[in-house]
């Protein structure tokens, strides 16, 4: 070896690491000096082959559970399994035994909303179906299938931009789930259902676990924004959907 | 936010340790251990700062200390597990030949070798990911470059089998 290039400037030259006037010395130590010239072509093979053999890992799909590691906040297990429990106990088989108590649809109303929240906000790379890039058409389809005509509401002046939404199945028909972000990715939903009885309510409070949902019916429609706030934080955001909703 | 950059990272974390640790699952779980630790300890992390080195140290003191935890610290043939899915034109044994070849090196070298080769880490973003001087670095990627290339070159067309012997 050249007294000018050393062995770690042999590294350097394969990593890219040296300057132009750098890598042209090494080239010519390299011409001169087969035996340096082969182990730096076998460490260069090295690299090639181990980029090929691991870089297909950047492309696999992220296992779920390491979803659930990143995701904002452990996933409330016990919230959905409690949901679940009294879904079965009150005959979600069975059907009919819901039949309700003036009450009772709306308490499951935010049950349901914040059980939805807490699916999906965690979510990184789907947590909605429709991207808020496509609002006219998020917005007119979901309107179609609640069979009502919906707004997404604009919640810019409380620091929440729309990211989205997505269609999920309800205790009797279609509902809607809009979800906005915060820029520190603190994200809200806005749960919209067909109400059964046709009687507008004041807002309730509900704290599902570390969600908090306020909730309201107005004329057909049964609202719940959840988020993991503050109940007078969320309070600010559901006036201000309350009134974009009833200009 | 914090969080959605940290998120940015798990695919490269995931690359990193599968080719540190062989198995697929032990590779995950690895990474998984790393973003819980990373999570719980985002408060200390300056905002500014590098945050690939900062993970990537957190996973490499993760993986040291469970290494000394199993205590035998040597990967067995059955570590060196399947493979991933072969990306075109690299043939399994060829894979098969790389991994174990990476498995027989020092786990240490193998450490510098990848965040080098495999991440393009700069030998200082390494040195701080590692937490050892550059020097330190520049010596294990240079024995280990040499130790691969003696294995590979060895086993080419042998049984691999043969070659995973410490």
């Amino acid at each position: 070896m050249s007294a000018k290039v050393s062995e770690t400037d042999l590294h350097a030259y394969v990593d890219g690491a040296l300057d132009e006037a750098h890598r042209r010395e090494v080239e010519a130590h390299l011409a001169a000096s087969p035996e340096d010239a082969e182990r730096v072509r076998a460490w260069q093979e090295q690299l090639a082959q181990m980029r090929a053999s691991f870089n297909p890992v950047l492309d696999e799909p992220l296992p779920d559970r390491l979803h659930a590691a990143i995701s904002r906040r452990r996933f409330p297990y016990a919230l959905a399994a409690s949901f679940l429990v009294a879904g079965i106990a009150v005959g979600w088989l069975g059907k009919g035994v819901l039949a309700p108590e003036a009450r009772a649809p709306a308490a499951s109303l935010s049950k349901r909303a914040a059980v939805a929240h807490a699916v999906y906000a965690p979510e990184v790379r789907h947590p909605v179906e429709v991207g808020a890039g496509e609002q006219d058409h998020l917005v007119k389809w979901l309107s179609k299938r609640l069979g009502e005509e919906l707004k997404a509401p604009v919640l810019s002046r409380e620091g929440f931009e729309l990211v989205g939404g997505r269609l999920l199945p309800g205790e009797t028909g279609p509902v809607a789930q809009f979800m906005y972000q915060d820029a520190r990715g603190q994200r809200l939903t806005l749960y919209v259902s067909r109400a059964n009885a046709n009687r507008d309510t004041a807002f309730r409070f509900s704290q599902e676990e570390r969600v908090s949902v306020f909730y309201w019916v107005d004329g057909r429609l049964g609202y719940a924004l959840s988020a993991e706030l503050p109940r007078e934080e969320l309070l600010a955001v559901a006036t201000a959907v309350y009134r974009q909703l009833n200009p | 936010m914090d969080r959605e950059a940290v998120a940015s990272h798990i695919p490269r974390l995931r690359r990193y340790a599968r080719a540190l640790v062989g198995d697929r699952h032990r590779a995950d779980d690895l990474v998984q251990d790393t973003l819980e630790r990373a999570l719980t300890k985002l408060h200390l992390w300056r905002p500014g700062s590098d945050m690939r080195a900062w993970l990537f140290a957190i996973m490499h003191n993760l993986y040291v200390n469970q290494a000394r935890a199993r205590r035998s610290g040597i990967a067995s043939l059955e570590d060196i597990a399947e493979p991933p899915a072969p990306g075109g034109a690299v043939d399994r044994l060829e894979i098969r030949d790389l991994q174990a070849a990476l498995a027989a090196i020092p786990a240490e070298q193998r450490a510098v070798v990848l965040l080098v080769g495999l991440e393009e880490m700069s030998y200082a973003e390494a040195a701080r990911a590692l937490g050892v001087p550059i020097g330190t670095v520049m010596s294990r990627l240079a024995r280990g470059r040499e130790r691969l290339r003696q294995l590979l070159a060895s086993g080419a067309g042998a049984a691999p089998s043969l070659k995973v012997v410490k």
